[in-house]
């Protein structure tokens, strides 16, 4: 299995019934695919969605109803819409159980970077600072490691994108909590070692007795 | 409200005006009005947009025209152009969290100064701001957003000016509608009063200065 679907699938996992759970873009966007079908959760896409169906079949996409990076979804029934300021009230005023954001860095303290590379990458941090901010729940998707460097770092070299912390970090080689404000070997990946996982992670992992494999 | 051409309404927009534009990624955004503002070259507008969308697409446009000089907005990431401009510092970009762009427009339409938000604290975001502390919790001050103009674009907009909006087509139309001295409209369907039922009505023709009328 590639490194994106095993992220996408244990992040899908931690989705409940009834929640109303904001999908990033990336590898966070293909954790709907995962979700099962007989479990009902509200996506909302932040342009001003409630009820994001999966992309319409060929020729009928209408060009007023997209997700937030312009491409065309669909809308499920009981399905609702409203205007940004209601978009992020519901974001920043802690009506989202979860969301799922992409990540340049994570540190041992759980500060997520996500929105910027001073002098390289200045795209703008669009809605992850009210999501990170105000979300329930924050769970990170990402690689665990860019180019042969660890994104899970001591201390983040970038600019932050909130200074609220996360709850979970899924990647290809692990699941990271921080509970109890301790970053925490939750889980490895299939066929990935504890000590493997050390070797590829810059930030100083706490490791329980018990780390059992990801069930995805 | 009076119904104009959209030569005339542009018209009324001077160099270096202060201008919302709605839409998100280019979708509910008055495209009509954009190309106008092309034709007529519109030049050193601040341009207030929740993104940059793409060129050749909603605000993108003024970006390939080279119309603007400054930009407020949350995102630029899907614009190269305005990427390169701002590289070369041709254009201005001030950057702000998406909630909080809303926010500001949102105080701005209803006389409100600006809004206390926890987005920012601890970032890059609070550099220069004000921190206010309520009942033990850490909130920046952000300022109110105002425009000379609003550019906006409905679904539906009756005789008198009253909007109803589609889809996701919704976004910031209804908010930046609140907060600008001159408010021109473009809209998919002009309909007879009384078609959009007053539950339906989203922007108040009060608001509503000129409509573009369809051709």
């Amino acid at each position: 299995m590639d490194a994106q679907s095993i992220i996408a699938r244990r992040v899908a996992r931690e989705l409940r019934a009834g929640n109303l759970v904001n999908l990033g873009i990336g590898i966070p966007t293909l954790v709907a695919n995962f979700v099962p079908s007989d479990l009902k959760v509200f996506f909302q896409s932040e342009n001003g969605l409630i009820g994001t169906g999966p992309m319409p079949e060929q020729g009928m996409a209408h060009p007023l109803l997209t997700d937030a990076g312009g491409r065309p979804i669909s809308a499920l029934p009981g399905a609702c819409v409203f205007d940004s300021a209601m978009s992020f009230g519901l974001i920043r005023g802690g009506h989202v159980d979860i969301t799922v954001l992409g990540g340049l860095q994570v540190d041992a303290e759980g500060h997520l970077a996500n929105w910027m590379i001073p002098g390289k990458m200045v795209p703008g941090m669009g809605g992850a600072m009210d999501l990170v901010t105000g979300a329930k729940r924050v769970i990170v998707a990402m690689q665990h490691a860019a180019k042969g460097k660890s994104k899970i770092v001591q201390k983040c070299a970038l600019p932050l994108t909130s200074s609220r912390p996360v709850d979970l970090v899924v990647t290809d080689m692990a699941v990271i909590n921080f509970s109890g404000g301790r970053i925490t070997l939750q889980e490895t990946a299939p066929g990935v070692t504890v000590a493997e996982v050390m070797a590829v992670t810059e930030a100083d992992l706490f490791i329980p007795a018990d780390v059992p494999e990801m069930r995805i | 409200m009076k119904a104009v051409s959209v030569e005339e309404a542009v018209a009324l927009i001077p160099n270096g005006a202060t201008v919302m534009v709605a839409g998100f990624m280019g979708v509910g955004t008055p495209e009509r009005l954009l190309d106008e503002l092309v034709r007529q070259r519109k030049s050193e507008l601040s341009i207030i947009s929740n993104d940059a969308a793409v060129p050749g697409k909603g605000v993108g446009k003024l970006f390939d025209a080279a119309l603007v000089s400054t930009l407020t907005t949350s995102h630029i990431g899907l614009n190269p152009n305005v990427q390169k401009q701002m590289m070369a510092n041709q254009v201005a970009v001030n950057l702000v969290p998406q909630g909080t762009f809303v926010e500001r427009i949102r105080a701005g339409g209803c006389g409100l100064g600006g809004v206390l938000t926890p987005t920012g604290v601890g970032t890059m975001v609070e550099e220069g701001k004000r921190k206010i502390e309520v009942d033990g919790k850490h909130f920046l001050l952000e300022t109110a957003l105002r425009s000379d103009f609003a550019l906006i674009h409905a679904f539906l907009a009756d005789y008198l000016g009253n909007l109803a909006y589609a889809l996701t087509a919704r976004n910031f139309n209804p908010v930046m509608a609140m907060a600008a001295d001159t408010v021109i409209v473009t809209a998919e369907h002009i309909v007879p009063v009384g078609v959009i039922a007053p539950d339906h009505v989203i922007t108040p023709a009060p608001l509503v200065d000129y409509l573009i009328a369809n051709g």
